[in-house]
C-alpha cells in the first residue's frame, strides 16, 4: 500500500545568502494527500518548485517514482511532467489563449486532440469546478481573481495527472467556493488515485483534504502527522500556528 | 609592478567585470539554445503564424510611411546636391542604390525594433514574473520552443519580405519627388532606375533584413525571458530590448556592407 510517490532527501536550496531550504527531508505516499503548512515566505512554493525541476537546489535529492529529480535534461522533464500537474498560487494563466484553451492546453499541445472534443472536455472540467460554459470564451483577464483561480484548478487536473500539486488553492476564494474546491481536490486524489501535495495556510481546508500534515519552519519539515495527531500535538510550534496566536516560538519577522 | 596594477584592477573592478562575463555567457547560452531550438522540431506553427501576422502583417504602414518618406527625402537632397556638379540625372540611381541597401533595410529594422522588439520583451517578461513560463514547463512544453523559436523564424523570414517591399515604396517616393517636383520626364526616371537595377544591391539589403531581424527577435526573446522583478523589471526589458536591437543593428549594417562591398 504505502509505495513512495515521492522521496525527498537533505534538501537544500538558497538565494544567495539567503537560506530557504535547509535540510528538507519528506515522504509522500501514492494516493496520498499531503498538506504541507508554514509561515508566509518560508519557502513552501520553493518546496514545489524545486520538485518539478523548476528550480534547482544546491545538494539533496528528489526522487519522484525512484527517478532523481534533481538534474535531469529536457527530455526527462517533458516526461516528469505529463504525469504532474499544478496550480500556481498566482493562477499563471496564459493571457493570450482563451480560458478553455488554457484548460485544454494538454489536449491541443501535447495530445494533438481535435479541437471541438478538447473544447467539450474543456467545458466539462470548467464545470466541475464551478465555472459555467459561458466562461469557456473569455479571456483569463476578463475573470475575477477567484474564477482565475478555478481555471488554474481546472488546467491542473484536465489531464489527469497522476501527482497534482496545488499552491494555496483556497487563497482569495469565499468560504462556500474554498469547500466546493476542498471537495474537488479530494475527488482528484480519491477519483483519479492521484498524489497531491497542497500548500495552504487555510487549517480548515487542510484538516478536510489532508491524509498527513507536514509543518516547514526555518527550511526544514519540524513535525508531521495526520489531522488526528496535530490535533492532540504538544509542539508549541504546531499549536501556535493552528490557533493563529502571535504570542509563541515563532517570531514574525519584521 | 605591472602585476599589481592588475590586480589592483581587478580587485577595484572584479565585482562588475564578474557579472560582466557571466552575463556574457549567459547570453552566448541564450543564443546557442535559441539556434538549436529553431532547428529541431516540435514546431508551433500555430505561433509561427501569429508572430507573422504581429511583425510583419502590422508592420506594413510603419515601414510603407518610413521608406516612402526616406525615398523621397533622398531624391531631394541629391537632385539638389548633384546639381553643383551637373549630375542631376544620377538622381534616379542615388535614390535606388540608397533605398536598397540602406535606407529600406536599416530603417525599417529600426522601426520594427522599436514596434515588435519591445512587444516582445513586454509579453514574455510579463510571462516571466507572472509564473506563465513555469506553467508551460509543467504542461510538458518546452518554452524556448513555445516562444523564443517562433519569434525567431517570423523575424527571419518577415524582415526580408517587409524591406523588399520597403524597397518598391522607397524607389516609389523618390520616383514621386523626381517627376511631380523636379520635374523629371516620367519614362526616363523609370528607365534610368530599371537601368541601374543590380541584384548586389537588392540582395545585400535582403541579407541585412534577415540579420536585423534574427536581432530585434533575439534581443526581444533575451531580454524578456531573463527578466526579473516585477512590473519595473518588465520596463527595464523592454528598453534594454530596444536599445540593444538598435544598437546591433547599426553594428552589424556595417560589417554586412564590409563584407559586401569592400575590396
Ligand atoms: N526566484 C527567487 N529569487 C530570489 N528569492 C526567492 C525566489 N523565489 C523565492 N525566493 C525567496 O524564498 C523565500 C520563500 O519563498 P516562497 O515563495 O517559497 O514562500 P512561501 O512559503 O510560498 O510563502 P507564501 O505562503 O507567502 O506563498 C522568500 O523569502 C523569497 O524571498
Ligand atoms: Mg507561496
Amino acid at each position: 500500500m504505502s509505495e513512495t510517490k515521492i522521496k525527498i532527501r537533505n534538501l537544500h536550496k538558497s538565494f544567495g545568502k539567503k537560506v530557504v531550504l535547509d535540510g528538507v527531508d519528506l515522504d509522500i505516499a501514492k494516493g496520498e494527500s499531503l498538506v504541507v503548512i508554514g509561515g508566509s515566505g518560508t519557502g513552501k512554493s520553493v518546496l514545489i518548485k524545486c520538485i518539478q525541476g523548476l528550480l534547482t537546489p544546491e545538494t539533496g535529492s528528489i526522487l519522484v517514482d525512484d527517478k532523481e529529480v534533481v538534474g535531469i535534461d529536457e527530455q526527462e522533464k517533458e516526461e516528469l511532467h505529463s504525469k504532474m500537474g499544478m496550480l500556481f498560487q498566482g493562477g499563471a494563466l496564459f493571457d493570450s489563449l482563451l480560458v478553455w484553451e488554457n484548460v485544454a492546453f494538454d489536449m491541443l499541445e501535447n495530445k494533438k486532440e481535435d479541437k471541438k472534443k478538447a473544447k467539450s472536455e474543456a467545458v466539462r472540467v470548467l464545470r466541475s469546478v464551478g465555472l459555467a460554459p459561458d466562461v469557456a470564451d473569455l479571456s483569463p483577464s476578463e475573470l475575477s481573481g477567484g474564477m482565475q483561480k478555478r481555471v488554474g484548478l481546472a488546467r491542473a487536473i484536465a489531464s489527469r495527472p497522476e501527482i497534482i500539486f496545488f499552491d494555496e488553492p483556497t487563497t482569495g476564494l469565499d468560504p462556500i467556493m474554498s469547500d466546493v474546491i476542498n471537495d474537488l481536490i479530494i475527488e482528484s486524489v480519491k477519483g483519479l488515485g492521484a498524489t497531491a501535495l497542497t500548500i495552504t495556510h487555510d487549517m480548515a481546508s487542510a484538516r478536510k483534504i489532508a491524509d498527513k500534515i507536514a509543518m516547514l519552519y526555518h527550511g526544514k519539515i519540524i513535525w508531521q502527522g495526520t489531522v488526528k495527531e496535530m490535533d492532540k500535538t504538544d509542539n508549541p510550534y504546531v499549536r501556535q500556528f493552528i490557533n493563529g496566536c502571535s504570542c509563541g516560538p515563532i517570531k514574525v519577522e519584521v | 609592478m605591472f602585476l599589481t596594477g592588475i590586480e589592483n584592477f581587478l580587485r577595484r573592478q572584479g565585482k562588475p567585470l564578474v557579472a560582466f562575463v557571466s552575463r556574457l555567457g549567459e547570453f552566448s547560452t541564450f543564443v546557442a539554445q535559441a539556434v538549436y531550438n529553431c532547428l529541431t522540431p516540435p514546431f508551433y506553427g500555430r505561433n509561427l503564424l501569429r508572430q507573422i501576422l504581429d511583425m510583419g502583417f502590422y508592420s506594413l504602414p510603419v515601414v510603407g510611411l518610413t521608406t516612402i518618406f526616406a525615398g523621397m527625402v533622398i531624391a531631394l537632397q541629391s537632385y539638389s546636391g548633384f546639381m553643383r556638379f551637373g549630375a542631376e540625372g544620377a538622381v534616379a540611381s542615388v535614390v535606388l542604390i540608397s533605398v536598397t541597401r540602406e535606407l529600406a533595410p536599416v530603417l525599417s529594422a529600426l522601426m520594427v525594433a522599436g514596434r515588435i522588439g519591445a512587444a516582445m520583451a513586454a509579453e514574455i517578461g510579463t510571462m516571466r514574473v507572472t509564473e506563465q513560463i513555469d506553467a508551460l514547463t509543467t504542461l510538458s512544453t518546452n518554452p524556448f520552443k513555445y516562444l523564443v523559436t517562433p519569434r525567431i523564424w517570423a523575424g527571419l523570414i518577415v524582415m526580408p519580405v517587409l524591406v523588399l517591399i520597403g524597397d518598391v515604396i522607397g524607389i516609389f517616393g523618390g520616383y514621386v519627388v523626381g517627376v511631380y517636383k523636379l520635374g523629371f520626364n516620367p519614362a526616363n526616371y523609370v528607365n534610368s532606375t530599371l537601368q541601374n537595377l543590380q541584384s548586389i544591391d537588392i540582395t545585400t539589403g535582403l541579407v541585412k533584413a534577415a540579420v536585423f531581424g534574427f536581432i530585434i527577435s533575439l534581443m526581444g526573446c533575451y531580454n524578456g525571458y531573463k527578466s526579473k522583478g516585477g512590473a519595473q523589471g518588465v520596463g527595464t526589458a523592454t528598453t534594454n530590448a530596444v536599445v540593444s536591437a538598435s544598437i546591433l543593428i547599426l553594428i552589424f549594417n556595417y560589417v554586412i556592407t564590409e563584407l559586401f562591398f569592400s575590396k
